[in-house]
């Protein structure tokens, strides 16, 4: 066995994908989709997939399979398929239509999502992504979606946090609800057609995998707690991603790890878990009975201009009052071409910075200024109003101040996940049979996602990607049946029953909560914005002593056969303790600054971010080898062949 | 601020409930309803009693998974969800009275958390455009006037929470379904099956259990997304046309 590095994880052998096909970078996907075996219309209904999450990606996936004729079950935690978190995403979503004819092409828009992604995502996906872009504006706006429009009746866009074109669709402040409702309608409209099975309420607590193949997951159904055993001939992933790790994130209460962190115990390889992206304009926090953080769509950097006092005396003062010389723009000051439009990494560690100097406003110093008075003063009241109108409700419901007569408070806030559990080009995991699509898979975003690619990546995999992808390997279906009685059910079942035993008999001091805000903390402070070699080896100690506590000391109340949210809870964020203890492992590893992982140890003389392209142009793919054991690390290299790697630079 | 809480509490579907009584001495009025509701069940399991049970989920007043009905008045006295309400809306020692979603077709599962599947069903007996992954024209092919564009986005705000249902004396859906086929109707995509679509949407309603529309308005001034009431005067109009044509 080879040597366990810094006393924390192994180096194994490297991983590479097989799927995409070589040559020009513009053929890939044309020739993988043909390359791809088909399966026979009259033999879809005899083939099963199992999907588990019903957002963007989920949701769509389980439309476009049930279309196709395939036998699909859909699983969702919430009461309905239409809850799933990519309902909030309120920008926009990024197309390259170049409808605006300022230079937009699926190439400029590969190399911008490459380039924001700073150069650690791979090349054929990405520029796959762009590709499929366009098709996605056109189902949607098939399906009903209300894209915001111009007078002309054409669809409008606007531009987005660190690009230079006009590529984003968007549906006033909410276009992920619009976006999830059309991929809820046309899962629904599968649901009656009797070709999508559909299970609310349930929640994936193992996934089952039978001579090497993902052949199902055990369930429990969160009204009755029935445990339930679920098979089929594949399973598809759409969980989303783990930001609520932190406790306090922009993420639902419910999204969590749980599906992919019990996939990657069971061998599927977890890709690049420290790249989290915070997002630069949330509202800040309010007090310690803060349960989630509220984002405020980037969008909003469109037209408003973020700011802080320049003298820190000035911090308490009404903002109103605080005459032009003496505010400090600092984005458009830093970085003249980008101004308040930097990616989000940037914009988030600079108010960082500006709050560490002292001249953070609101309550604990923590807040800059996201000021609409000139925008108000240029477009009128009510083209803002148009533009911005429900974000601004919000922000008054939410602080109780009214941005339109005084500037908004903002802080960075944990928002995304580019990590997920690691997929080749077919977005198969490294289990055969598992494949997984959206926030949930590590694929396309690199080190940093750009602000509205969140949205299209999820309905690429789920409408283009994934279906085209997954019948090469169902083509080989239907696999052998797997009796009740196989091995590999049973213990599934009896790991699920296990844990649920123990956490209701614990009888413990603390409750679920308490534990998981404790580990927030950690998390926030030494695997946040800034990270540090120190930082990051006290937060493994301190996840491993929290987790052994927890095991003994949780509290769990009420039974297993009944509605328990603490029971659901508690599952969760068990998981997300040894996920939380990988992050920081895997960022410890990496001693490169790169997206949305900066360490403090690796920046340039005038404090940005400072890759190490030499070391680390890898993506690293986590296997798991045992709850006490270190992972072992298996490197995929990245090579640019279309895009120079560059260091990023904004000003 | 102190605040007396009367709480339904209800061990399961089959179970007789009954209002609880709690007491809360130290709420911020920063702080969100459920955030209060935080408070208490942390409160309550120090104490070695079960945690009420309810439902929420994205706490930015979209996802449409809370819901509960405030002193008698779904969301609260606010127009907007349960789950943006802060309890700067409410006065130190105010009384509060929670109650989940009311109504014959939402039946209670724990507590405050009630089964609205009645409402996806709906949804799938119709409230969808036909079009297939992959079957779509281009996007820019037909331009949407933009009065039409904006009445349909008005109407799509809808987020599902079933608000409208339990205001509504007789629980009807109305507002729910007149909302879907105004959306979908404002657009020239959802032409083709505009008038089958009110028929299958308004058949599954009735055989879900909700009642007939009596013109209240109830459900529009609880609606946290303020679909406008007349959209049942559209549903009625496309119901007409509907049966004109014998459908």
């Amino acid at each position: 066995m080879v040597d366990v590095i810094d006393g924390l994880y192994r180096e194994g052998t490297p991983i590479k994908d097989t799927k995409a096909p070589g040559g020009p970078i513009d053929k890939r996907w044309e020739t993988r989709k043909f390359e791809a075996k088909l399966v026979n219309p009259a033999n879809r209904r005899k083939l099963s997939v199992i999907v588990v999450g019903t957002g963007l990606a989920g949701g769509a996936a389980c439309a476009t399979l049930g279309e196709a004729g395939y036998n699909v079950k859909a699983f969702c935690y919430q009461d309905s398929p239409r809850r799933a978190h990519s309902i909030a995403a309120q920008g926009g979503i990024n197309a390259a239509k170049n409808y605006k004819e300022d230079g937009d092409s699926v190439f400029r828009l590969f190399y911008d999502t490459v380039k924001g992604g700073d150069y650690r995502a791979r090349e054929s996906n990405v520029y796959r992504l762009a590709e499929v872009s366009a098709s996605i504006i056109d189902q949607c706006v098939a399906q009903g979606v209300p894209f915001a429009r111009e007078y002309s009746g054409l669809l409008d866009n606007r531009s987005f946090g660190g690009v230079q074109v006009s590529r984003t669709f968007y549906a006033r402040g909410q276009t992920g609800q619009q976006l999830l409702i059309g991929a809820y309608q046309a899962l629904q409209r599968q649901v009656a057609a009797g070709t999508v099975q559909m299970n609310s309420r349930h929640e994936m607590l193992e996934l089952i995998v039978v001579d090497g193949r993902a052949r199902g997951i055990v369930t429990r159904d969160m009204v009755t707690g029935e445990i339930e055993t679920h098979l089929a001939d594949a399973v598809v992933l759409a969980t989303g991603g783990y930001a609520n790790l932190f406790f306090l994130s922009t993420n639902a209460m419910g999204c969590n790890a749980t599906a992919t962190w019990r996939a990657h115990r069971k061998g599927a390889y977890f890709g690049n878990p420290c790249f989290t992206q915070i997002h630069p304009t949330c509202i800040p926090v309010s007090g310690d009975h803060q349960s989630k953080l509220t984002l405020m769509s980037e969008s909003l950097r469109n037209d408003g201009r973020i700011w802080v006092p320049k003298d820190p005396a000035d911090r308490e003062k009404d903002p109103r009052t605080i005459p032009e010389q003496d505010r400090d723009y600092y984005l458009e000051r830093i970085y003249p071409s980008f101004g308040n439009l930097v990616p989000r990494d940037i914009a988030s560690r600079a108010a960082k910075y500006q709050c560490d100097a002292g001249k953070g406003v609101g309550p604990g110093g923590r807040g800059v200024y996201l000021d609409f008075a000139d925008a108000i003063a240029r477009f009128g009241r009510k083209t803002v109003e148009e533009r911005y109108g429900n974000l601004f409700d919000m922000y008054q419901q939410i602080t109780g101040d009214n941005p339109y007569e005084t500037p908004m408070r903002i802080y960075p806030a944990v928002h995304y996940t580019m990590g997920g559990l690691w997929v080749d080009y077919d977005l198969q995991s490294t289990i055969p049979g598992l494949f997984v699509a959206g926030e949930a898979n590590f694929s396309d975003h690199g080190a940093n996602r750009l602000g509205a690619s969140a949205l299209m990546q999820g309905l690429a995999d789920g409408y283009f990607v994934l279906p085209n992808t997954i019948r090469d390997y169902l083509a080989a279906g239907p696999f052998p049946e797997v009796p009740d009685s196989a091995p590999a059910v049973v213990e599934a079942r009896e790991a699920v029953q296990q844990r649920i035993d123990h956490f209701l008999s614990t009888k413990g001091t603390r409750s679920v909560d308490s534990f998981h805000r404790e580990l927030g903390q950690i998390l926030w402070e030494y695997c946040g914005m800034e990270r540090t070699e120190a930082g990051l080896t006290k937060a493994v100690e301190q996840i491993r002593a929290l987790r052994a506590d927890y095991w003994k000391n949780v509290r769990v109340l009420g039974g297993n056969e009944q509605v328990n949210q603490s029971l659901e809870k508690a599952g969760r964020v068990a998981d997300f303790m040894e996920l939380a203890e990988l992050m920081c492992i895997d960022a410890l590893h990496r001693r490169e600054s790169c997206g949305g992982h900066f360490r403090a140890e690796s920046q340039t003389e005038d404090g940005e971010a400072l890759r190490d392209d030499e070391a680390f142009a890898y993506a690293a793919a986590w296997e798991f080898s045992g709850p006490d054991a270190p992972p072992v690390l298996h490197k995929e290299e990245l090579v640019y062949e279309f895009v120079e790697m560059k260091q990023r630079s904004y000003k | 601020m102190k605040i007396n809480l009367k709480i339904w509490r209800q061990a399961g579907p089959n179970a007789t409930g009954k209002l609880v009584t709690y007491r809360l001495d130290d709420v911020s009025p920063d702080m969100s309803f459920l955030e209060m509701l935080d408070v208490l069940n942390e409160q309550l399991i120090a104490k070695g009693e079960e945690p009420v049970e309810f439902d929420s989920d994205c706490r930015e007043g979209i996802c449409g998974m809370c819901g509960l009905v405030i002193n008698g008045e779904p969301h609260g006295p606010r127009v907007t969800t349960t789950c943006q309400l802060h309890m700067r809306s409410f006065k130190d020692c105010d009384t509060i009275t929670i109650e989940p979603l009311r109504a014959d077709p939402f039946p209670v599962l724990r507590d405050l958390v009630v089964d609205r599947s009645p409402l996806d069903r709906i949804i799938a007996a119709g409230g969808f455009i036909s079009v297939s992954t992959g079957a779509a024209p281009e996007a820019h092919a037909t331009p949407v006037p933009k009065k039409n564009a904006d009445r349909a986005f008005d109407t799509a705000a809808c987020i599902g929470c079933g608000a409208c249902v339990a205001a509504c004396p007789n629980a009807a859906a109305m507002l729910f379904i007149g909302a879907k086929v105004t959306h979908l109707g404002e657009l020239p995509q959802g032409q083709p099956e505009r008038a089958a679509r009110i028929v299958k949407m308004l058949n599954q309603h009735d055989a879900e259990g909700f009642g007939g529309c009596t013109n209240v308005g109830a459900c529009a001034d609880a609606c946290p997304k303020s679909i406008p009431f007349d959209v049942i005067s559209q549903l009625n109009k496309d119901l007409r046309t509907s049966l004109v044509r014998g459908l």
